[in-house]
């Protein structure tokens, strides 16, 4: 009698579904007034990584500030990167929004496969490379030069070491750092250079070593990779992976730790120096007001210090050195007037020579074939062909792994 | 009837007796009677901790897996692949082969059907805008490649602690977990060797010619993994209960020995079982790529070849019932994600109520085959 059941409520089921098969009830998706106006978020992870925290406090702001209702924005979270980012993307739509953002690389053909399906909707993707090549009206790749963010948390960085240096805790040969990547990609091969650059325009004698955890998100990874570079001698951490693993490491060991995306100083009051970070909300705020504007979206955005997409967390004066709220500022007014430029090429070398020519892949064609030209008067021309980044030079001399 | 009285010796308050064969629908109302005591706690729970009322949390968790006909299709989805890796255990199980390896069975089965595509994927006819694409394969032929090719791969990955097993005895536990991570590295090896720029992310294969991706059926793209699944679960019972192979894994599980008194070949029962296991493994890492997300990645099987283990177990192995407990699982997933974007809550609320769900249901498993006795006066028998 239990199979009986059993059998009964699997034909339930089974009928139910037909039934269901064969409504017709589409969603609308007409474009909307201002009022029924609705934004959708989709996240990799939960507020429990930095990384999409970063996104999720981002469209909250914005939402402050142009007095959008709460059920005007909504947030998927735990959205993986493959099917699920799709259906995520429809249901969102389903749900009358006007707008998808999604913030994972890997979310990039989903997003894709969702715009050529809806194309009444507008869909943006942080971090992605592909809105140039797919050419279609409705998607949109964005992304910021976060590596001048980077270079001017180098030089807090490398503020931090000439103190060290010069109170005889290390000497100037000892001036070695660590730095905890997630993947052996542009993304983060662009941002630990932009940062070693920026540590070296301080601190002539520093070199860095890199260790990659091979994960977007694993706190015991990031920590142990973090111990490992610490044991072997590095005096100053940094990272580009999205736990608080790093920081923590370097609390335990008294190390000083610069950060990425959000302010690790609760993590890390004793040794937290500062962070760089992408500020999501000018981006955001464009896009609201653009489509509500009826105004086109850009294809490819990238923002930059001016448009206050990139930026540096709170300065923890207890364990930076002295002068590095000034220094920061000087440095940051000399990368806006282009009289400092990152990855000027007269500043590094690459195998001992100079770099005077190099060919990125910008266009992404799938293929991987680098095909663009990317150095130009004298300096590399990092995230203005294409926003995400593409230097992938692995490495500059005093960089190792 | 009976009335309370003093004992002449002691007696504890509470004794538990062996319930015999229970009437089948006491047996429902006792679970009932469980699911509503489970969303009794769930409610003080949701009241104490988020101040919400637990009744819009519920309604929003239905809302979540019924709202569209776009939900009600990804929950079938969702139970489709739930379910077919859930069968895909069920024989090994029964036959008390605890494997723990069907999350790399489905790895694997998946990067086969990925290679499979990847080396026949689409090109791209000239470099102008817009791009133009072929492929170099017609479906007919692609398709039946990745299923074989995932069938394959999901046998070699389940065969080999099973030899182990039947040859030398090693503890298949173990093995078939370590395989796990084995399967893993595979997987990200491939996406290194594959997509060279390091980002480690796959993406969709074949975006354009949509080459090897399982057609629509029904008007529905899932059409073809919800049928399949559906023709595997009806197999699978009539396979369990009513062959001689059903049989004599039924057998081998109850007791080893009186297998070999009757002239059963255990090591061969071993062997072949896992067979079956790994091959049904095989065909839902091939709809978890063909039919679903048309990439592979490490965490494709998304802790599904755990998850399946815990359905095919609350539902005794018995086919029919996992369509009820993957039902039962995959409800409190989408609900779970329908609450976090609605309310704002933490994803953890509703891992927190699944667990209390979960465990009201196995414990009442307990009032089903044991009977609570209060301290009274026993009729004489």
């Amino acid at each position: 009698m239990k199979k009986l059941l059993a059998l009964l409520l699997v034909a339930v089921m089974l009928f139910s579904f037909a039934a269901c098969g064969g409504s017709d009830d589409t969603g609308s998706t007409g474009s909307a007034a201002a009022d029924d106006f609705k934004i959708g978020i989709i996240c990799l992870h939960d507020e429990n990584s930095t990384y999409d925290n970063n996104f999720i406090q981002a469209i909250y702001a914005a939402q402050k500030e142009l007095g959008l209702k709460d059920d005007q924005v909504l947030v998927k979270v735990n959205i993986g990167e493959n099917e699920a980012c799709y259906n995520a993307a429809a249901e969102l739509v389903d749900e009358g929004c006007n707008i998808v953002f999604a913030d994972s690389f890997g979310h990039e053909t989903y997003m894709i496969k969702a715009a050529k399906e809806f194309k009444d909707v507008q869909f943006c993707h942080a971090t992605g490379t592909k809105a140039q090549v797919e050419n279609l009206p409705n998607y949109h790749n964005a992304f910021a030069s976060i590596y001048e963010g980077r270079f001017l948390a180098g030089i807090a960085a490398g503020m931090k070491l000439n103190q060290m240096i010069s109170e005889g805790k290390i000497t100037a040969d000892q001036a070695k750092i660590g730095y905890v990547g997630a993947f052996n990609y542009a993304e983060v091969v662009s941002g630990l250079t932009s940062f070693y650059l920026g540590v070296r325009y301080i601190c002539p004698s520093v070199t860095m070593k890199v260790q990659y955890t091979n994960s977007w998100f694993d706190i015991a990874k990031e920590k142990e990779a973090a111990l490992n570079l610490i044991n072997s001698g590095c005096v100053l951490i940094s990272q580009h992976a999205d736990s608080e693993g790093a920081p923590k490491a370097c609390e335990e060991k008294g190390v000083p730790n610069v950060a990425y995306n959000i302010s690790t100083i609760s993590m890390g009051p004793n040794t937290a120096i500062i962070s760089s970070k992408i500020d999501w909300t000018p981006y955001f705020k464009m896009i609201i007001e653009n489509y509500k504007a009826g105004k086109a979206i850009p294809t490819d955005y990238c923002g930059t210090i001016e448009t206050g997409s990139v930026a540096l967390t709170e300065l923890n004066d207890k364990v930076a050195a002295p002068g590095t709220a000034e220094k920061i500022e000087e440095i940051k007014a000399k990368l806006i007037s282009k009289e400092i430029k990152v990855f000027d090429t007269k500043t590094f070398k690459v195998g001992g020579n100079e770099l005077t020519t190099y060919s990125a892949d910008v266009v992404d064609m799938g293929d991987f074939k680098p095909e663009t030209e990317a150095i130009e008067n004298g300096a590399f021309t990092e995230s203005s062909k294409r926003s995400a980044p593409y230097f992938d030079i692995k490495y500059i001399d005093g960089i190792s792994e | 009837m009976s009335s309370k009285r003093l004992a002449q010796h002691s007696e504890p308050l509470l004794h538990i007796t062996k319930r015999d064969a229970m009437v089948w629908y006491k047996g429902v109302i006792i679970r009932a009677i469980a699911i509503v005591a489970a969303l009794i706690v769930c409610s003080a729970l949701i009241v104490l901790l988020t101040k919400l009322n637990p009744l819009d949390v519920y309604s929003e968790m239905i809302e979540g897996s019924f709202g569209t006909e776009r939900k009600f299709w990804i929950l079938l989805q969702n139970i489709a692949m739930l379910l077919c890796i859930s069968l895909a255990v069920t024989p090994a199980f029964k036959m008390k082969f605890w494997n723990l390896g069907a999350e790399g069975q489905v790895l694997v089965g998946a990067l086969a059907s990925a290679a499979c595509m990847f080396y026949f994927k689409e090109v791209r006819m000239g470099d102008t805008l817009p791009l133009v694409y072929e492929a170099p394969l017609s479906n007919a032929v692609l398709i039946p490649m990745m299923l074989v090719a995932s069938m394959a791969a999901g046998i070699i990955w389940a065969v080999i602690p099973a030899i182990f097993k039947a040859i030398w005895g090693t503890n298949e536990s173990l093995f078939t977990l370590m395989m796990n991570y084995v399967a893993m590295q595979l997987v990200a090896f491939f996406i290194m060797v594959w997509v060279p720029n390091g980002s480690s992310v796959m993406g969709i294969i074949n975006p354009n010619t949509e080459s090897g991706w399982l057609p629509e059926l029904f008007g529905q793209k899932y059409g073809f993994n919800i049928l399949i699944v559906g023709l595997l679960t009806v197999a699978m019972y009539i396979y369990l209960k009513y062959s001689k192979q059903g049989y004599e894994i039924s057998v081998v599980g109850e007791s080893e020995n009186t297998a070999r008194y009757i002239g059963i070949n255990v090591k061969k029962v071993i062997i072949r079982t896992l067979i079956v296991s790994g091959a049904i493994c095989g065909i839902a890492g091939f709809l978890l790529v063909s039919g679903t997300n048309y990439t592979v990645s490490k965490d494709i099987a998304g802790g599904m070849g755990f998850t399946a283990i815990m359905v095919a177990w609350l539902a005794k192995f018995n086919p029919g019932m996992m369509v009820i407990t993957s039902f039962l699982v995959v409800f409190m997933q989408r609900g779970a994600g329908a609450i976090a974007t609605t309310f704002g809550l933490n994803q953890s609320v509703s891992d927190i109520l699944t667990g209390i769900i979960i465990f009201f249901i196995i414990g009442c498993e307990f009032f089903i085959n044991y009977k609570v006795n209060l301290r009274t006066k026993h009729k004489e028998g």
